[in-house]
């Protein structure tokens, strides 16, 4: 499977991606999922200035994604995928049986949001999404960094 | 220009910070820098931080790597606002002469910074 990380990452692509993960899994492509970068030309731009040159970044809207997945999956290359919300993580997951699994790497705080670790803040709405998430079949854990635990969805949702 | 340019830095964790009170302890210059960290902060959040802190002036933001969140993050705010400028890889040199060369522009300001900390980078003899 080349698609070695399924993320949550409010950031999307920046340090603990590119460096923390990336240099470990030997990443040579990033998957980002969203729907407003997908369709902002200059968003993507800003984005490719945040990797070497060596690491290829994909765009793709929730559909897209849906429907490239397999691609992606046999690529002989190892890849990231990137969301940035749990809404797109669910619609991912509501569209393609090949999520997982999935790693919250970072939901910052916002308004209505709680501190469930010290990465992750989520509304009762989102910890609710990311049980149904569980139920419905993916591994759901939460870790920043590779070198860190992977944590349990009971811990932390 | 009426007033001396702001320089902004924006850091990972508490670069920011340190190279402020370097700053200040080496050149007794105080006001001239603001630190931005990125730590806890999602895009909008860091993006707030970055418009407290330039505030309605000219300013240079100052950005530890050439990629990442508080890279995409300035640029975004600098496109967004008039008189800003954008200089990566900061170090404790571009600063040191930034705050004695305020009264340019954004643009000619972060020129002369970055070729300050360029020139710094150097192999020394043993």
């Amino acid at each position: 499977m080349s698609i070695a990380l399924f993320r949550i990452d409010d950031r999307l692509i920046h340090g603990q991606v590119v460096v923390g993960w990336g240099q470990p899994l030997d990443c040579t492509f990033i998957v980002l999922v969203d729907d407003e970068v997908r369709s902002s030309d200059w968003e993507q731009d800003l984005y490719r200035m945040g990797v070497p040159p060596h690491i290829e970044i994909i765009f793709a809207s929730v559909d897209e994604a849906a429907e490239r997945l397999p691609v992606w999956e046999a690529d002989a290359r190892v890849g990231i995928l990137l969301v940035p919300d749990i809404d797109t993580a669910v619609a991912l997951a509501g569209r393609s049986d090949r999520v997982k699994r999935l790693n919250v790497g970072g939901i910052h705080h916002r308004a209505g949001r709680t501190e469930r670790l010290r990465f992750v803040y989520l509304t009762d709405d989102e910890r609710a999404k990311l049980r149904q998430l569980a139920a419905a079949g993916v591994d759901v854990t939460a870790q920043d960094v590779p070198t860190a635990r992977a944590v349990p969805l009971a811990e932390f949702a | 220009m009426s007033e001396p340019l702001r320089g902004v830095i924006v850091s990972h964790s508490a670069i920011a910070q340190a190279l402020v009170s370097a700053v200040t302890a080496i050149a007794g210059i105080e006001g001239a820098l603001v630190p931005v960290s990125n730590e806890g902060c999602d895009n909008d959040a860091l993006g707030e931080r970055l418009r407290q802190a330039a505030g309605s002036q000219p300013a240079v933001l100052f950005v530890d790597l050439p990629g990442g969140s508080c890279l995409t993050n300035s640029i975004r705010y600098a496109k967004q606002h008039a008189d800003i400028a954008v200089v990566t890889g900061v170090n404790l040199a571009m600063l040191l002469d930034f705050v004695f060369h305020r009264d340019v522009t954004p643009a000619e300001a972060a020129r002369r910074a970055a070729d300050a900390g360029a020139k710094a980078i150097r192999v020394t003899a043993a």
